[in-house]
């Protein structure tokens, strides 16, 4: 089934476990960071108010570092199993990771520095912080794969001879496009699943319309890619149907949020970002990084992997504790089922005010709703 | 030069990112403490609210913390490959191992159960709760042991063998056993309590101060951490310096350029003296210096009459290994931090005593100098910490990984430029951090104790008509620690 450019040398089973095992935590990232980043990029769109951006927030807030971590273990990963691949893309891409750094650090501190003081421009700038953080790697992480993809000018010894300006065309900006648009569409799911009255409403709406969006950029990405692949690469695309399930997956959300199926569209938009990894990495089979200059250049799975004693090494820790991860990790997914309500927030949080100073204790009283259960363990200062 | 300003882009933002680190790992440890300790007493409602308000106190600073250790550990993990290309490729099968498992193991474990630790009150049962703040400590505590595990091998090279270019990973039990990954693992864990320990303490003692000025009976959240922190500190710190002084046995085996440089000690000795300080200059010859006959034999052999090996005699060596060329960091550098990080454990020690005794005969809270004194004293273990880490790392050099690669062929073959930019990039981003963390640290660390009042007993925390301090506008938000984001 899949076509190997000819007289490719023999890989080990290892390596082609790890290619798969960074894939998949490429997808797990895309899939779980994406609507953290989506919610963030979607901050000014759909937060009218403070407490909005607040509600937004939290939706998000007890599990975007948890999805970050897949990041970082697909770059510790990459390190492990295919260091010439970690130094060669490191070391190329290296503006663009540095930009990548700088908003995830912003980003970071400001979902926990946000309400640390009780000032309408404080919390403006950190929401700022939070916009900027996730729209700047929604977009370079899909102008890094395109690249990775379309071929970069790396040299013999595996080195990148490029600069930062190779890195930008109009393929890699598509792709950057794409995981835009379909990390914000990805968001604004999450966010009509987890809020409730306007903000949902809002949500909806957003959902609508990046829906479409989202579904012509990915139909181009992947057609250009699909081009390329057939003409550049001389390696074909592989199946097919995983592009084409991909496409279906993303134009399916727009009519599933019409028919109100907010969780089945969260799923479909989450296959799309799958066929969109699977794509990628299924076209770059077995190689992991083409050079623009020479086929002879090109990193492969057998060019940058590691010794087979670490493989097997990683395998075992792999297997034995991923799926330990899984289980706790979906576990605090199910702790933090509910949807975040304003009221709930409302009752124990004085809405901030740029004006008088508002008896905290005055506004928790009347708004704590005894009927909702929601609302009473927001809060857990002091008694429980 | 691309080499040159990546060094220092290296430790810049090292040394930043292990400003904060040891105090996740200690605060987490004590908030676990707290926290068991406030479920154990749930049946005496003073002592319950006492940990409980302690609990809550704490970890406002230890989230305002984590956070700041979190984002600036990302670009640790990514610098390797931007910066350090060469050395990746040549360690990759290596290095890369701990660092993956590292997130594998120890981030998922952290930050899931961060999460469910600041959200999660109401939603998991009070047992799930404090085994959550549990969890985040052992992922602190196995973070720090993967992390030390790549550190380690790089300066005492175990468990691998040279193949082609590049080192090739044998023995994965030797790599995450190597003796020097033990001694300091203990060393920087149990130096990791001793900064939470002295930041509580600080921090305490401040409070305890203003309320004997104010006239008022010492508030028992104050008071307790005072007395917890004492005791953790001086069992840690006695502790850290047991562990440091095996460092040094091990160092004067497997490096001893670096013992030697440590000292500035030219020529091998027996019954070596340790320099207490040195003015002039370091060249072999000083003006003037204090020396404490027979300590560095001591320190480093166990023996009085033990021979420490001099700068001169290992350079010879190592130029018959390796080839000709300079095997010897910077002195100055090596000489001076070495003395900063052991004074600060030394000026800790007696603190922690002093502190234990006047706990012993139940002075703390009443004492003037003690309180004054252990205010500033809370700066003391993170120049330990620092000094400690630019001893070990600059003392290593010209090695990148020690006998095996040097680190001027480590350095990613990119322009200047770039470099350049994220020099001067990460910098500004972590002294715009630095401002804002010591700004919320210093202001959240001067907010009244909630949950409690002065005579132990349970209050609401709707404090209202509370005295009208300007940090008081907080805590409406900090009733909400579900809205923490």
């Amino acid at each position: 089934m899949i076509t190997i450019a000819t007289a490719a040398p023999a890989y080990t089973g290892l390596e082609i476990f790890w290619f798969l095992i960074i894939a998949v935590l490429w997808v797990g990232y895309f899939v779980l960071e994406g609507f953290d980043f989506g919610v963030g990029m979607l901050l000014p769109v759909i937060g009218k108010s403070d407490l909005d951006r607040r509600v937004m927030i939290n939706t998000i807030g007890p599990v975007w570092d948890g999805n970050e971590v897949w990041l970082l273990v697909a770059g510790g990963a990459t390190f492990a199993a295919f260091p010439n691949w970690y130094a060669t893309l490191f070391s190329g891409f290296y503006l663009p990771l540095f930009l990548i750094l700088a908003a995830l650090i912003f980003r970071g501190v400001a979902f926990e520095y946000r309400s640390k003081r009780e000032m309408p421009k404080w919390h403006l700038a950190w929401d700022h912080a939070i916009f900027w953080g996730s729209l700047v790697p929604s977009l370079l992480w899909g102008v890094a794969f395109a690249n990775i993809l379309r071929g970069t000018p790396i040299g013999p010894h595996q080195t990148y001879l490029g600069s930062f300006f190779n890195l930008l065309n109009v393929y890699s900006l598509l792709g950057g496009l794409t995981t835009l648009l379909l990390f914000a569409l990805h968001g604004s799911i999450f966010l009509s699943l987890k809020t409730t009255d306007d903000i949902k409403e809002r949500a909806e709406g957003t959902a609508k319309v990046l829906a479409p969006a989202a579904t012509v950029a990915l139909v181009a990405f992947l057609a250009w890619t699909y081009v390329n692949a057939r003409n550049i690469h001389d390696v074909g695309i592989v199946p097919p149907f995983v592009p084409i399930l991909a496409v279906v997956a993303v134009a399916a959300v727009a009519w599933l949020m019409r028919e109100k199926m907010a969780g089945w569209a969260f799923i479909a938009n989450a296959v799309a970002m799958v066929g969109l990894i699977a794509t990628i990495f299924l076209n770059l089979y077995p190689r992991v990084m083409v050079s623009s200059i020479s086929p002879a250049f090109n990193l492969t799975i057998g060019n940058t992997s590691s010794a087979p004693y670490t493989l097997k090494v990683m395998t075992i820790v792999a297997l034995i504790f991923t799926p330990l991860v899984l289980v706790y990790q979906s576990w605090s997914y199910w702790v933090f089922r509910a949807r975040v309500r304003r009221p709930a927030i409302g009752a124990v949080l004085p809405v901030a005010e740029p004006s008088g100073a508002a008896d905290p204790s005055g506004t928790s009283v009347p708004a704590a709703d005894p009927a909702d259960p929601a609302a009473a363990p927001t809060g857990d200062g002091g008694s429980r | 030069m691309t080499l040159i300003l990546s060094r220092w882009q290296f430790g810049i933002t090292t040394v930043f990112h292990f400003i904060f680190v040891p105090l996740t790992i200690g605060l987490a440890l004590l908030l676990a403490i707290m926290q068991t300790a406030a479920y154990r007493a749930r049946d005496d409602e003073a002592k319950r609210a006492t940990w409980e308000g302690m609990a809550v106190f704490w970890r406002r600073l230890f989230l305002i913390n984590f956070a700041i250790g979190v984002v600036t550990g990302i670009v640790q993990e990514f610098q390797f490959g931007m910066n350090w290309s060469m050395y990746s490729r040549y360690v990759g099968s290596v290095f890369g191992a701990p660092l993956a498992v590292e997130a594998l193991l120890a981030f998922f474990l952290e930050s899931t159960f961060l999460g469910i630790w600041i959200f999660g009150r109401g939603k998991v049962s009070d047992r799930v709760h404090l085994a959550s703040i549990w969890l985040v400590s052992i992922g602190t505590m196995l973070s720090a042991y993967f992390i030390l595990a790549a550190n380690a091998w790089m300066q005492h090279p175990v468990g691998y063998k040279i193949e082609g270019d590049r080192a090739i990973m044998t023995n994965f039990w030797a790599v995450m056993s190597n003796s020097t990954l033990i001694s300091s693992f203990l060393h920087v864990f149990t130096a990791a309590l001793v900064t939470a320990a002295m930041l509580v303490l600080g921090i305490s003692a401040w409070h305890l101060k203003r309320s004997q000025k104010a006239g008022t009976t010492a508030h028992p959240v104050f008071s307790t951490s005072a007395k917890l922190a004492l005791i953790v500190g001086s069992i840690a710190i006695v502790a850290t310096m047991f562990f440091g002084d095996n460092q040094a046995r091990l160092m004067e085996t497997q490096q001893p350029m670096k013992m030697a440089a440590a000292e500035a000690q030219y020529n091998t000795q027996n019954g070596a003296s340790f320099s207490l300080l040195t003015i002039g200059n370091l060249s072999g010859d000083p003006i003037f210096q204090i020396r404490i006959p027979h300590a560095l034999s001591v320190l480093s052999d166990n023996s009085w009459d033990g021979p420490v090996q001099g700068i001169n005699q290992v350079q010879a060596k190592e130029t018959a290994t390796y080839g000709k060329g300079s095997y010897i960091p910077v002195l100055w550098v090596t000489y001076w931090t070495f003395r900063i990080m052991v004074g600060c454990g030394i000026v800790m020690l007696v603190g922690l005593v002093w502190g234990l005794w006047l706990m012993y005969r139940r002075k703390v809270d009443t004492s003037k100098w003690f309180l004054r004194l252990a205010v500033p004293a809370l700066l003391l273990p993170f120049l330990a910490n620092a000094t400690g880490w630019i001893f070990t790392e600059v003392g290593r050099q010209p090695w990148v990984v020690y006998g095996l690669l040097r680190t001027a062929k480590g350095v990613s073959p990119i322009g200047t430029g770039y470099v350049v930019t994220t020099l001067i990039g990460f910098t500004a981003i972590y002294s715009i951090l630095a401002l804002i963390d010591f700004g919320l640290m210093a202001r959240y660390a001067k907010l009244p104790a909630e949950g409690v009042d002065e005579h132990g007993q349970p209050k609401p925390t709707d404090g209202s008509g509370a005295d009208e301090d300007a940090d008081r506008a907080d805590d409406a938000d900090d009733r909400v620690p579900a809205l923490i984001y």
